[in-house]
């Protein structure tokens, strides 16, 4: 009897193991996240970030949320949601930009392949429109992804954003701008993002690529991390480096704004 | 129920219409005069005018020789036509179906319309006086048929109901009856002066000698033929109304009210393949007051559920009060709706998907018009001026974005001004001070100039650089103007790259 316990105790943790994974798998389309034989997947070039995500693929059809914190970073985050955006519109498809006082500038879309006449700008003076617009172009199944300036969010404000692309599948990017308020929000994956100094081969003079630090800093299901990004030739590429400061800023982060 | 006509005789219609436009015309002989062979002819002449022996027909010359004040203006060809198209568009009133009767004048089929009038005679002094009022000095009969009508209208006194009209009609001349002026001419010749004598005549003899045309015409007086005229078809309106039983005051039945509308409406307008461009839904209240909300739709749209939303988010201004009784939905705007060809593989279709525009007009219904845009390329290097708003979901750009030169992903509206320490001339700032931060420039690229459009304003141009600091932030500087040892120009940040 008593030999067989080990193996006993084997097959019970492999039962455990297996029942959790179905658990696991049970849950994540509860939370909204569909697994990706039911949503088309997007080739976008982050390579290994991809294993951050639940099923392994940026979640689409979710509302995530970037964190910044002046016009540096807000202009790094925005040429980030604009290479995430190329990737996820495929050949045809529309981007709503929200905003309350927009300084975007629809000529550098073209940079990250977007043509900038199928971005339609929204501008309002009021941040409670702002939401509202946001909410109704979020439940526009014909939209592929929204991007919003948004400042004030609350809790609830941000469910109802998440149920709104729980049922049309769209891909929405809520910027908050001012980072001293954020607040817990529902919203799949909060991010941030800074610039990097760019750099040129051979230590050629002039600037580079636009580079990042991308910090995943919240994702639901998934594993929080940094990576550095570049932007180059219509693509993500990640940059091997080992980033130093990754686990440190990130849990800062985390204490922060969690 | 038997067929009553009525014929309106325009007898100065083009000279009358000139008038309109110039009351002193009335007042003195006036012609209106077209080129024909090298010569100017009269071809209509008013009332004071053919006082004078002056008519239709003349050249202008002689009819100068006997009147030298005569006036005279260019007539133009076709007005008539369009003339008579208006007019017969504003007798819709008297009756559903009205025919253009070239060259002056119109048949109207007003079968069981003169009672609403009080009558033939008040129907006949009714229409009379609308057009007199206009300006146009008519002559009007009713008859059973639409020779008659016609022929009362030009031989006999207008604005009277004749009692015993194939009486009427036998002692008019032969002219009254529609036929080529060589006829008329040849039955004067022959000593027929009414058309009593005509119908003695046998008709093999009448056809052999006149032709055909001569029988018909007596015959389609008579009514012995049928005649059928082309109708002027009015601009359809759309619109649709909802009387109801009991007064309506809840925001429900409002919205069933409008619900119901805007199905038949759209029905309608599918057929037609027609879309709402502006709607006006309104109601009328128990006691008089009128209470309407209306929508516009960025692109003419025949789906039911999508107006009803936009309508939706103003039912909540319409205040019942007692009750409505009454709901009209008027489309006063309407647009050809062009149905984009279904594609079979998966894919949206852009801009030009209708859920776009409805998405579009949901957001402009609740927050007013002017906080959506949409930008083409424009034809200028100017950073400000190198975008244009589009008008329409449906422009699309006429010359290809730019990606040759860098341009930030923020720029600000207004450049801001900072303190830089640049000792070279034409070299990229060493460090600037931008909102009491220094930042110190670690890569840069530049200059591009952008010279500044003189023909639209003037000023000095800029030189641009691209800069990054030490923490990889990047900015979009310029220079005002040339590097000056003793006059320092301006540097302003006027972006940032991404």
């Amino acid at each position: 009897m008593q030999a067989n316990t080990p193996h006993i105790d084997q097959s019970i943790d492999s039962d455990k193991k297996a029942l959790l994974a179905q658990l696991q798998r049970a849950i994540l389309p509860l939370q909204g996240i569909r697994s990706p034989l039911q949503t088309h997947t997007v080739e976008n070039g982050l390579g290994t970030i991809n294993d951050a995500f639940p099923n392994g693929t940026f979640p689409l059809g979710a509302v995530h949320e970037f964190v910044s914190t002046g016009a540096e970073s807000f202009a790094a985050t925005s040429g980030f949601i604009a290479g995430l955006t190329s990737c996820i519109i495929n050949n045809n498809g529309i981007v709503v930009w929200v905003s309350t006082a927009r300084t975007a500038f629809p000529l550098a879309f073209q940079h990250f392949d977007i043509e900038p006449d199928r971005i339609i700008f929204i501008d309002l003076k009021k941040e409670k429109d702002a939401l509202w617009v946001v909410e109704e172009t979020l439940k526009c199944e014909h939209v592929a992804a929204v991007v919003g300036e948004i400042q004030q969010m609350d809790f609830n404000q941000s469910r109802r954003l998440q149920l709104a692309v729980e049922k049309s599948r769209v891909t929405g990017f809520i910027i908050r701008k001012d980072a001293k308020k954020i607040t817990p929000s529902a919203c799949v994956t909060r991010w941030q993002i800074q610039s990097l100094p760019s750099e040129l081969p051979n230590d050629m003079p002039g600037v580079g690529f636009p580079r990042w630090q991308v910090e995943l800093l919240k994702v639901r299901n998934g594993k929080p991390g940094a990576w550095i990004i570049e932007w180059s030739t219509g693509q993500f590429r990640l940059i091997d480096r080992e980033l130093k400061t990754v686990s440190l800023s990130s849990t800062q982060a985390k204490e922060r704004y969690a | 129920m038997p067929k009553r006509y009525v014929s309106i005789w325009f007898r100065y219609l083009l000279t009358d219409r000139s008038a309109r436009h110039a009351p002193q015309l009335n007042k003195t002989p006036f012609v209106l005069v077209a080129p024909e062979r090298g010569r100017m002819m009269i071809v209509a002449a008013n009332a004071l005018a053919q006082k004078e022996n002056i008519d239709a027909g003349m050249v202008l010359a002689d009819a100068k020789a006997v009147f030298p004040t005569l006036q005279y203006k260019d007539a133009k060809p076709g007005l008539e036509m369009v003339l008579l198209h208006n007019l017969a568009e504003l007798c819709i009133r008297y009756g559903p179906v009205v025919a253009i009767d070239l060259p002056d004048g119109l048949i109207l089929d007003a079968t069981g319309c003169a009672h609403l009038w009080g009558g033939e005679n008040a129907y006949l002094q009714d229409i009379t006086n609308r057009f007199r009022r206009l300006g146009y000095y008519v002559h009007v009969a009713i008859a059973d048929t639409i020779g008659k009508a016609w022929a009362f209208a030009r031989f006999v006194s207008s604005g009277n109901v004749i009692d015993d009209e194939t009486t009427m009609l036998l002692s008019l001349p032969p002219a009254s009856l529609r036929i080529e002026n060589s006829t008329i001419e040849r039955l004067q010749k022959l000593g027929i002066r009414q058309i009593r004598e005509l119908v003695n005549i046998p008709r093999p003899a009448l056809r052999r000698r006149f032709g055909h045309l001569l029988l018909q015409r007596l015959d389609q007086a008579l009514g012995q033929e049928q005649e059928f005229i082309q109708p002027v078809q009015p601009v359809e309106v759309f619109e649709e109304r909802l009387p109801c039983l009991e007064p309506i005051s809840t925001a429900r039945g409002i919205e069933i009210a409008l619900t119901r509308l805007l199905d038949t409406l759209c029905e309608r307008l599918y057929k037609q393949q027609k879309g709402v461009r502006t709607a006006i839904f309104k109601c009328y209240r128990i006691d008089g007051k009128v209470e309407q909300i209306e929508i516009g739709t960025s692109r003419a749209s025949h789906n039911a559920p999508h107006l009803f939303k936009l309508f939706e988010l103003k039912i909540d201004t319409i205040e019942p009060a007692l009750g409505i009784e009454l709901f009209i939905l008027q489309a006063p705007k309407v647009d050809d709706i062009i149905i984009p060809q279904e594609k079979l593989w998966n894919g949206t279709s852009g801009l030009l998907d209708p859920g776009i525009a409805e998405l579009i007009d949901r957001i402009e219904g609740k927050i007013g018009p002017g906080h959506i845009h949409r930008y083409l390329p424009a034809e200028h290097h100017w950073p400000e001026r190198s975008i244009q708003p589009a008008t329409s979901l449906d422009d699309t750009p006429l010359i290809p974005w730019r990606t040759d030169k860098p341009r930030p992903i923020q720029l600000l509206s207004v450049p801001e001004k900072i303190a830089v320490t640049a000792p070279i001339p034409d070299y990229p700032p060493m460090q600037f001070n931008y909102k009491g931060k220094l930042h110190k420039v670690a890569k840069a690229d530049g200059p591009e100039r952008i010279e500044r459009e003189w023909w639209i304003d003037k000023g000095l141009h800029r030189d641009y650089y691209v800069v990054e600091n030490e923490q990889g932030q990047r900015y979009w500087l310029f220079r005002l103007g040339h590097y000056d040892e003793e006059d320092k120009p301006e540097w302003y940040v006027h972006g940032f790259f991404a």
